[in-house]
């Protein structure tokens, strides 16, 4: 079974976040937990649902990735970008970032 | 200028206190995110990528220095340090917090403005010429009829709820300078034969996944009629105007279904049973609205300015910039100045507080504490007396806001795309990135001439790739980022919808692609031909052969 992660965008201020190890959110991708069967992806799914519900986070939703040189990745280009943040832009360039 | 009258006033007000509440009972888990999702969207209150993404309108695309600097102060001390032009008369800052929302709201009150009508299935904010008020050949200052049909449309109890949203364009002057063919209204001020002032009313025009360009169902509409007749389409649209298909929601495609003639009749009828009612204009309403958009008290000036002219014949750099970035002015003496948001390499519409701040000290200086934002995401001052024009440039130079493209190869407009928009399908400012840097001589771009090079990221064409003259349009093909060229778009008074060269490239590929495309132009162009003229004499098949010819 592909290996999927669950994330969502933070209520409070929108910021990209990822379903950790140890049941919390993280910003980094690599502090996810990956699932690679039906009962952890139901749980995960469900442990979502129970943050949204809570105002932590909000649409949280699977995404396909996999593990390459100890980092994950996710598959898609858009939750790539999602996940390292604008590939080009002007924050990039400021100093406020 | 204009101003809030206190109902607008009170009005803006009382909204930020409403979602100021409507944000705390989110946050405290009283509201669910359905059930709050469409009162952030009421305040152009978006979730975007990677954050909240906050719409603010600019009113008819005119801003106070006063203002410009509020939305300075509102990049540095609540996002990250930058705001985003749009193609529609907004600016978008795209890393705000929720729980800051209404304290920026709040700032935004506090200098006039808000972020009401910039989304939700309602009339959304009206938009004009850039240059209103300023242009050499404008008939009428189109703001008026914008203010007056915002008054009429904002809260509409009727028009809340309406299919899809709805836009509505104006411009004032022959040379169409806000698309008005692809709105899903577009009013042109015209002078009847009697010389009488009115409007050419076209209906249906759009982008999106089905562009259509505006039909005209009313070549002259007396002007106490604008709001009776502006209605009687409204309301044959809210009938009628489908409701179970998203993509079939937009008034062109209830146009495109009936037939311009019958929607025409339709609109007619309708308008028979509300004409000369309660909302045609009173006598004196015109006057007294178009006081809001008073010129500024300008000075006598001579037409000749000696210092200007003394520096255009010494300084090429100086006399390349007046060529394109500088345009005539109805007030003798004058003229009207485009701030470039498109240096070469840079993001398409973005702007830093620092040259926000700058520029409303460049406004307060030079143009009556003025400045415009147009629909292809550059800044304008828009009332310089052209004395001013050496000491404008140079201080413009400085600060990064003086490449002479406007109207060339490199003045882009771009969507935000898949860097941060969670509609997007692929991204559009690293492409117009390399594009800008490809063509970053200007004297290449000078040569190639007048030249609209439009990108958007997905289908629903935010960055208006069918009527750029050049358009590209981002598509995901099995997960690689892939990019459609379509040729022979315009927005302007000789509106046209481009029409697909040819299979999409590779995002490695599309530099060079668009720059086969103008060298092909420059092999084929006549004496004076813009490449859209060209292009209509030639068709697509020299640009199909010299794109995918084989070797």
């Amino acid at each position: 079974m592909k290996p999927q992660i669950l994330t969502a965008n933070r209520l409070r201020d929108g910021i990209v976040v990822f379903f950790t190890r140890d049941g919390g959110w993280s910003e980094r991708i690599d502090d996810s937990r990956l699932s690679d069967d039906e009962a952890s992806r139901a749980e995960m799914v469900a442990a979502g649902e129970r943050a949204a519900a809570a105002g932590t986070v909000v649409g949280p939703y699977l995404i396909d990735a996999a593990v390459s040189g100890g980092h994950i990745r996710a598959d898609r280009l858009r939750e790539r970008i999602r996940a390292a943040g604008p590939t080009a832009g002007s924050e990039q360039t400021l100093k406020y970032v | 200028m204009y101003r809030y009258d206190e109902f607008d006033a009170a009005f803006v007000h009382q909204r930020v206190e409403q979602f100021r509440d409507q944000v705390a009972r989110r946050l405290n888990g009283s509201l669910s995110e359905d059930e709050f999702r469409p009162l952030r969207l009421m305040n152009g209150l978006y979730l975007q990528l990677h954050a909240y993404m906050l719409r603010v309108a600019i009113p008819y695309g005119t801003l106070s220095s006063r203002q410009l600097r509020a939305l300075a102060e509102i990049a540095r001390r609540y996002d990250k340090g930058y705001g985003h032009f749009t193609t529609r008369q907004n600016i978008q800052f795209n890393w705000p917090a929720l729980a800051d929302i209404p304290d920026i709201l709040l700032a935004l009150a506090e200098v006039e403005m808000h972020a009401i009508q910039t989304s939700g299935n309602c009339i959304r904010n009206v938009t004009a010429d850039a240059f209103a008020g300023a242009a050499a050949d404008e008939i009428e200052d189109p703001r008026v009829t914008c203010e007056i049909i915002r008054q009429w449309s904002t809260l509409h109890p009727e028009f809340s709820f309406l299919p899809r949203k709805f836009k509505i364009a104006v411009t004032g002057a022959p040379t169409d300078r806000a698309a008005v063919a692809v709105h899903d209204i577009g009013l042109k001020i015209v002078r009847n034969d009697a010389g009488e002032i009115g409007f050419e009313v076209a209906v249906g025009g759009g982008q999106g996944r089905t562009p259509m360009l505006a039909k005209v169902i009313r070549p002259f509409l007396p002007r106490r009629h604008l709001l009776s007749y502006l209605e009687a389409i409204l309301r044959v649209y809210n009938q009628l105007g489908r409701r179970d298909n998203l993509y079939k929601s937009r008034i062109k495609i209830l146009v495109h279904e009936v037939g311009t003639e019958t929607l025409t009749q339709m609109v007619e009828d309708e308008w028979a049973l509300i004409k000369d009612g309660p909302v045609e204009l009173p006598a004196g309403e015109q006057e007294r609205i178009g006081r809001y958009f008073a010129p500024p008290p300008f000075a006598n000036l001579p037409a000749e300015a000696p210092r200007y002219e003394a520096e255009r014949h010494r300084n090429e750099a100086f006399a390349a910039w007046t060529r394109t970035n500088v345009e005539a002015h109805r007030q003798q003496g004058y003229a009207i100045v485009t701030l470039s948001l498109k240096p070469a390499g840079g993001v398409p519409g973005d702007a830093t507080a620092e040259q926000m701040d700058a520029i409303a000290d460049l406004a307060d200086r030079h143009s009556f504490g003025e400045i415009r934002v147009s629909h292809h995401q550059n800044l304008i001052l828009a009332h310089v007396p052209r004395a001013d024009l050496p000491d404008l440039w140079r201080a413009l130079v400085a600060l990064g806001l003086a490449t002479a493209n406007i109207g060339r190869v490199s003045d882009i407009i771009a969507c935000p795309g898949l860097d941060f928009c969670s509609l997007a399908n692929a991204r559009s400012i690293p492409v117009a990135q390399r594009l800008s840097e490809r063509f970053r001589d200007l004297d290449r771009a000078h040569d190639i001439g007048e030249l609209r090079l439009n990108i958007s990221g997905c289908i629903n064409a935010c960055g208006h790739h069918h009527v750029g003259h050049i358009g590209i349009l981002g598509v995901d093909k099995k997960g690689e980022e892939f990019y459609q060229i379509t040729l022979g778009g315009s927005s302007a008074e000789d509106a046209a919808l481009g029409a697909l060269v040819g299979p999409a490239f590779a995002a490695d590929q599309v530099v060079d692609a668009v720059e086969t495309i103008i060298e092909t132009y420059r092999a084929h162009r006549r004496t004076g031909e813009r490449f859209l003229d060209t292009y209509r004499r030639v068709g697509l098949a020299p640009f199909k052969e010299s794109l995918y010819a084989t070797a």
